[in-house]
């Protein structure tokens, strides 16, 4: 489940970069850029505080 | 009922060892440090600096070079004055202060130190109100503006303002979670920003890039009215900038939490993120507004990053305010409740909230950030020469350190004195040599250990 939850936090933060480099090359149109973007983020605010704090934790643990 | 008294519970709960050694089952790892780095520089002012060396005619070799040698010097500045003395000592600035000046000195550079932060929070959750306004299409705040123009202006300060405070009264936990959650994403944020718009501004292909950059993003000629900013002012920008925090040892109250000294060279990924990667990024986004705005003197990030990338620019302007503005009251929070241990620090907290959102209503706190930011720096810088000769030099002169809670003392005159001799002459020399108040910081650091020196020397020869 936190393997699930770690990959769907970084298909985030890639579709909050990567779209960007296929507007650059002239692959997809800026609305369609700005919709991944959002969608990425959404997507990394979801998932990533399920396991970036209890990484933290753990570690201030050794 | 029972909500209400759980919630006190808990706020009272809040322990930050702010008149303590933090024990070492408290001590934080490296990834608290590099995640509150990297979210506290990858930051609301950061939309505000990058734009400010476009408007001050940087040319792109003087940018790209000075911010590399001037963020080496501020991590090595991080890692070998204050993670040394933080991981040494293990105590705030403020507790240690009142060690070596004694309490009087230190609840007067408490209140400045405090009233300095609040502004600096304020700045930011201004940047943060631009972006939060947009969708009530709210009239945003121009490069000449002092005071709020209009009272939507007011209303969406109120609003982030309240929600920032109330984040920073839970403590540096929540804070530290917060950011770390926010930091990857902001600085693929500003990247992905400025990579959507190079097309607008002619960058079709990477090789292309360094040719529009130095004749059409960072020209080397500054806007009308602007000063010029040369490769020494983006140098010492960059290393100064921070200066209160580093050489200035605001940051011991962080670091003391480190389990090494070696923890400070995490600071690298805020400066190489923040003061790097977003400077340029948010300099790319402002040059092209001002192509297409025709040289508008608007200026306000949020509506420039939700032009660029969308809902998720607009958000990014929001959260990197934010996340400037949550350590920034909770220093601020930590200098006002070291007057008087017995306050609790949400109370504190929530005042020094409510005095910031209020500050945070007059735009110039932006307009004016560069200055600002430099001032801070250097207001702040004496009295981080004095720790650092107390704890290093002090003892090997064969004087006492600690000299106001040896002595009982409630102010180490050689403290007060070093700190109004430096500022005098820092201001002596901008006003009759006329050097700028980037520079003043690196003179001033040797004139203040100089002065502490010969004062310590002289006031405890009594």
């Amino acid at each position: 489940m936190k393997l699930l939850i770690k990959i769907l936090s970084y298909l985030g933060l890639g579709l909050t970069l990567f779209p960007s480099f296929l507007l650059f090359s002239g692959i997809i149109e800026s609305g369609t850029c700005k919709q991944l973007m959002m969608f990425g983020t959404v997507l990394w605010f979801i998932t990533a505080p399920f396991w970036m704090n209890k990484n933290q934790s753990s570690e201030e643990d050794l | 009922m029972q909500n209400e008294n759980s919630l006190l519970a808990k706020l009272n709960a809040v322990n930050e060892y702010e008149q303590q050694p933090v024990p070492n089952n408290k001590l934080k790892g490296w990834r608290s440090f590099l995640g509150t780095y990297a979210g506290e520089h990858t930051a609301g002012t950061e939309f505000v600096i990058g734009p400010l060396f476009v408007a001050h005619g940087a040319s792109a070799v003087d940018l790209v070079t000075g911010l590399i040698l001037g963020n080496i010097l501020a991590v090595l500045s991080w890692a070998f004055l204050t993670a040394k003395i933080a991981v040494k000592t293990r105590v705030t600035l403020y507790y240690l202060l009142e060690k070596i000046a004694g309490h009087q000195f230190t609840t007067i550079y408490n209140l400045v130190n405090a009233g300095l932060f609040c502004f600096l929070a304020g700045a930011m959750i201004a940047v943060s109100a631009t972006a939060v306004g947009i969708p009530f299409d709210m009239t945003m705040p121009q490069l000449t503006d002092v005071y709020p123009n209009n009272v939507g202006w007011v209303v969406t300060v109120f609003v982030v303002g309240a929600i920032t405070t109330v984040v920073a009264m839970f403590g540096f936990d929540q804070v530290s979670k917060f950011a770390m959650v926010a930091a990857p994403w902001m600085i693929m944020v500003f990247i992905a920003a400025a990579l959507a718009v190079l097309p607008r501004l002619g960058v079709n292909e990477i090789g292309s890039f360094w040719s529009v950059a130095e004749s059409t993003i960072w020209t080397g000629v500054p806007l009308e009215g602007q000063s010029k900013f040369g490769f020494w002012h983006i140098l010492f920008f960059a290393w100064f900038c921070n200066m209160a925090m580093h050489i200035g040892m605001a940051d011991l109250s962080l670091l003391r939490y480190a389990k090494k000294w070696e923890y400070g060279f995490s600071s690298a990924t805020g400066v190489f993120l923040g003061h790097f990667i977003a400077w340029i990024a948010s300099g790319i986004l402002y040059s092209l507004f001002l192509i297409e705005s025709e040289n508008s003197l608007t200026f306000a990030p949020g509506p420039i990053a939700y032009s660029a990338v969308g809902v998720a620019g607009a958000i990014c302007v929001v959260i990197a305010g934010w996340t400037t503005a949550n350590p920034t009251l909770y220093r601020a929070g930590l200098a006002i409740q070291s007057i008087n241990p017995k306050w609790k620090t949400w109370k504190v907290t929530l005042f020094v909230g409510l005095f910031t959102t209020i500050a945070a209503c007059f735009p110039a706190l932006v307009m004016m950030l560069l200055e600002f930011v430099a001032l801070y720096g250097l207001i702040l810088m004496p009295v981080g020469a004095v720790i650092f000769i107390d704890v290093y030099v002090l003892e090997r002169l064969g004087l006492q350190s600690n000299y106001a809670i040896i002595t009982g003392s409630r102010l180490n005159w050689s403290v007060a004195l070093t700190w109004l001799i430096t500022l005098s002459c820092c201001l002596l020399l901008n006003l009759a040599l006329g050097i700028e108040i980037f520079f003043l910081g690196l003179p001033g650091w040797f004139i203040a250990v100089l002065v502490y020196i010969v004062a310590s020397k002289i006031n405890q020869r009594k």
